[in-house]
C-alpha cells in the first residue's frame, strides 16, 4: 500500500516533468511523433532506473563514510554518464533489438536532468535502497506518460489552424501549460 | 575589439537563451517563480558558463574530440560544486530555495551548448565574451520572465507591491502551469515582434523558432536524422554543427 502511494505519487501527483520541471528540454525536444516519444521514454524509465541503483550504494558506501557529499554531483554525473555508455555497448552487443529501438536516445539521456535530478532527489529524500528504485522507476513512468500524451497532441496541432505567431514551439508550451493544470487536479489525492 | 563586442552582443538578442535559442529549459521554468530567484539563477549560471568556457577554451588542443562532452561535463561539474560550497556559505536562503537545481546547472545545455558550439573552437577572449553575453542574457531573461510571473501571481516585484488593493493575484502564475504558459506566450510575442520589425525594416524574417534545436541533440549526432526540419536550422548557433 505504501509503495502503491509512491508510484501514484510520482506518476500522477508530483508527475517529473509537468509538476517538477526536470526534463524539460527532451520534454519539448523529443515529442513531435509518438513512436520517438515512446523510445525516449522508455530509454528514460531504463537508465533512471539504473542510475538509481548505481547511485545509492556509491552515496552510502562511500561518499557518507567518508564524509565527501559535496562530491555527489560530480561523482553522480560520472556515473549517469558512464552509464549510458555502458549500456549503449552492452544493448548493441548482447540485445540487438533492444538497441534497435532504444539505442538512438541513449547518447541524449546524459544531458537529461531528469536522470541526475532523480537521483539527487532520492538521496534528499533519504529514501530505503528499494523504495529510491521504485521512485526512479515511477518517476520514469510518469515522464514516458508526459511525454507521449504531448507528442499524441502535438501530431494532432500539426494540421490543426495555429496563429503563425504560436507554431511550433509557443504551442507546444502552452499546451504543456494546460496539461500541466490538468495534472494539478491529482493534488487532492494523496497526501 | 569589435569582434569581442559582436560574440558578447550577440547574447543579448540574436541568440538571447533561452527565449531564442531554447537552451536551458528546466531552470528557466523551475526557479522563475519569483525574479529574485530568476536573478540568483542566472547569476550562478554567468559564473559557471564564463568560467567553464574559459578553461575549456585554454585546453581545446588537448581535449581529445571523441572524449570532449566527458571533459566538457567535468569542468562543468567541478564549477557547480564550487558554486554550491560559494552559495551554501553566502547565499543559504537562495540555495535553500532554488534546492535541486544548483547542482543540475551541471546538465544545464546552456553550458554544454555553449562549451560545444564556441569555446571548443575559439580563443580565450571571444569565448569569455561569448559566456558573458549568453550568460547576460540568460540572467535578464530569466529576471524578467520572474517578474512577470511574480507580478501576476503574487502582485510583487523583488518582493516590492506593485499593484493596487483590490488586485487579485493569479496564484496558478507562480506554479507549474504558469510557467509553461508564461514561456509560451513570450515566445509568441517575440516572433510576432521579430515579424513586426522585419516587415517594417524589409529584411526577411529571421529564423522561426521551430529551426531551433533544444539540448537534447547535444552530442548525439542520431538526433539529426530523428528530427530532420530540426536539423537543418542547426545553425542557429546553439550547436551549429
Amino acid at each position: 500500500m505504501d509503495y502503491f502511494l509512491l508510484v501514484i505519487t510520482a506518476v500522477f501527483i508530483s508527475n517529473i516533468v509537468l509538476v517538477q520541471y526536470l526534463g524539460a528540454c527532451p520534454f519539448m525536444g523529443t515529442s513531435k511523433a509518438v513512436s520517438v516519444a515512446l523510445g525516449m521514454g522508455g530509454a528514460v524509465i531504463f537508465v533512471m532506473t539504473l542510475a538509481t541503483a548505481l547511485t545509492w550504494p556509491i552515496q552510502h558506501w562511500l561518499l557518507l563514510p567518508y564524509r565527501v557529499e559535496y562530491l555527489q554531483t560530480i561523482v553522480f554525473i560520472l556515473v549517469i554518464a558512464s552509464l549510458v555508455q555502458l549500456v549503449e555497448m552492452f544493448l548493441r552487443k548482447f540485445v540487438p533489438p533492444l538497441y534497435e529501438s532504444l539505442g538512438i536516445f541513449l547518447p541524449l539521456i546524459t544531458t537529461n536532468c531528469a536522470v541526475l535530478g532523480v537521483a539527487i532527489l532520492v538521496q534528499r529524500s533519504e529514501y530505503s535502497f528499494i523504495r529510491g528504485v521504485v521512485f526512479s522507476l515511477a518517476s520514469g513512468a510518469g515522464f514516458l506518460l508526459a511525454l507521449v500524451i504531448i507528442a499524441a497532441i502535438r501530431e494532432r496541432l500539426d494540421t490543426a489552424p495555429v496563429p503563425r505567431v504560436f507554431k511550433g514551439t509557443p504551442v507546444a508550451l502552452i499546451t504543456a501549460g494546460m496539461m500541466s493544470l490538468a495534472f494539478y487536479a491529482f493534488r487532492g489525492m494523496g497526501g | 575589439m569589435h569582434r569581442l563586442w559582436k560574440e558578447f552582443s550577440k547574447g543579448l538578442w540574436k541568440e538571447l537563451p533561452p527565449f531564442r535559442v531554447l537552451l536551458g529549459l528546466c531552470p528557466t521554468l523551475a526557479v522563475t517563480s519569483s525574479a529574485e530567484n530568476g536573478l540568483g539563477m542566472g547569476l550562478a549560471v554567468v559564473f559557471v558558463l564564463t568560467l567553464s568556457n574559459l578553461i575549456v577554451s585554454l585546453l581545446r588542443k588537448m581535449i581529445p574530440p571523441k572524449v570532449r562532452i566527458a571533459c566538457f561535463i567535468l569542468i562543468a561539474a567541478s564549477l557547480v560544486v564550487t558554486v554550491e560550497l560559494l552559495m551554501q556559505a553566502y547565499v543559504y536562503p537562495l540555495y535553500q530555495t532554488l534546492g535541486i537545481f544548483v547542482p543540475l546547472i551541471v546538465v544545464n545545455c546552456l553550458i554544454l551548448g555553449r562549451a560545444e558550439a564556441f569555446a571548443s573552437k575559439n580563443p580565450v577572449l571571444p569565448s569569455v565574451a561569448d559566456a558573458l553575453g549568453m550568460g547576460l542574457g540568460f540572467t535578464l531573461s530569466l529576471t524578467f520572465l520572474g517578474g512577470i510571473r511574480e507580478l501576476l501571481g503574487n502582485g510583487t516585484v523583488f518582493g516590492v507591491p506593485m499593484t493596487w488593493d483590490s488586485f487579485q493575484p493569479l496564484s496558478i502564475m507562480v506554479q507549474a502551469p504558469g510557467a509553461f504558459l508564461a514561456l509560451g506566450l513570450i515566445l509568441a510575442a517575440m516572433n510576432a515582434f521579430s515579424n513586426w520589425y522585419s516587415r517594417r525594416h524589409e529584411e526577411t524574417p529571421p529564423r522561426a523558432l521551430e529551426a531551433i534545436t533544444s539540448c537534447s541533440s547535444l552530442g548525439a549526432e542520431p538526433m539529426v536524422v530523428l528530427n530532420g526540419d530540426d536539423a537543418n536550422g542547426n545553425g542557429n548557433g546553439a550547436n551549429g554543427r
